[in-house]
């Protein structure tokens, strides 16, 4: 079972690779809805699944944060990022696999997934 | 929501919306004759008056002004009292809020806890200058999360580190886990 000896050794640990930062222009803040709303629909798991992924992955230059109610509750769980100088991206109805997507092929790839981006489900609603 | 740990986020969520720096989370089963679950959520927040505490629960009453419902502490009284509880919110402005649900763990409508871990993780992971104190209790068994000692054990190490979320999420399962063993929930 986890124990506090175990959190002294994982500091340690952590000290060496701490001091790796990249430069805040190239940061990326990614922000999970977590209101009542998220919550309901699932957002818990999306930001878990995304911390570890972008754990797994190094990603230094990633910020993982919250928000409350954008007021799109019906295309939760909701993730936007934020790119310098780039446009936000918002992702809509999120699940675990998706975000994992996400991390691969827009964090690290840089190619937003259209697909996944509230401008396509509205589209497929309008059809 | 499908799960009580759900609830828990919610709510302190408020209270850290509410600018609250220590939110101390308590959970208590007790397994006797009348099997019972307390858990309250207290926290240092700027609080309500009692006219606006009175109302949290109405899901047609909220102080935002983006949208006309609030839902989160109105979903919470219902999941109590579907497992024969109750639920109560004290508050005094400058001072904080504490919110109370009881339920009967073991009714059949009752909401299962779920993965408190997952919900400790999240919670600190997205408060950064929030102390969140867990405290959970099973017939005497207890454990406590602690971000004011875990933050003392990690000197220049930030709490928010992904790693050290994941270990922290781990610590609550497993010792979560550890105190239920035993019980009917186990």
């Amino acid at each position: 079972m986890k124990s506090l000896a175990e959190l002294q050794a994982l500091r340690d640990q952590m000290k060496d690779q701490m001091g790796i930062r990249h430069d805040a222009k190239d940061n990326i803040r990614v922000v999970v809805g977590m209101a009542t709303c998220g919550i309901a629909a699932g957002a818990r798991p999306v930001l878990q699944r995304l911390t570890e992924e972008v754990a797994k992955r190094g990603l230094k230059n990633v910020t993982v944060a919250q928000t409350g109610c954008i007021g799109i509750c019906q295309y939760e769980p909701v993730v936007e990022v934020f790119e310098n100088g780039k446009e936000k991206v918002t992702y809509v109805k999120m699940t675990e696999d998706k975000i994992a997507q996400v991390v691969a092929e827009h964090l690290v790839n840089g190619n937003p997934i259209v697909e996944y981006t509230i401008g396509a489900a509205q589209a497929e609603a309008k059809d | 929501m499908e799960e009580l740990s759900l609830h828990i986020l919610d709510i302190v969520e408020n209270s850290v919306s509410a600018g609250a720096t220590l939110v101390e989370i308590r959970i208590e089963y007790r397994f006797g004759e009348k099997p019972w679950l307390t858990i309250t959520v207290r926290d240092n927040g700027r609080g309500m008056s009692p006219e606006v505490a009175g109302r949290v629960s109405d899901p047609f009453y909220t102080t935002r002004t983006t949208r006309k419902v609030g839902l989160g502490t109105a979903l919470f009284r219902q999941t109590a009292e579907l497992a024969g509880g109750s639920f109560r919110v004290w508050s005094e402005p400058g001072k904080g809020t504490e919110v109370t649900a009881e339920l009967n763990p073991l009714h059949l409508d009752a909401v299962p806890m779920g993965d408190l871990g997952g919900t400790y993780g999240v919670l600190v992971q997205t408060s950064p200058g929030v102390e969140l104190v867990l405290h959970a209790v099973c017939d005497g068994r207890e454990f406590t999360a602690d971000t004011r000692q875990f933050r003392e054990i990690l000197g220049d190490v930030p709490l928010d580190t992904p790693e050290v979320i994941a270990f922290l999420t781990e610590f609550v399962r497993e010792n979560f886990a550890e105190i239920l063993r035993g019980s009917p929930l186990a």
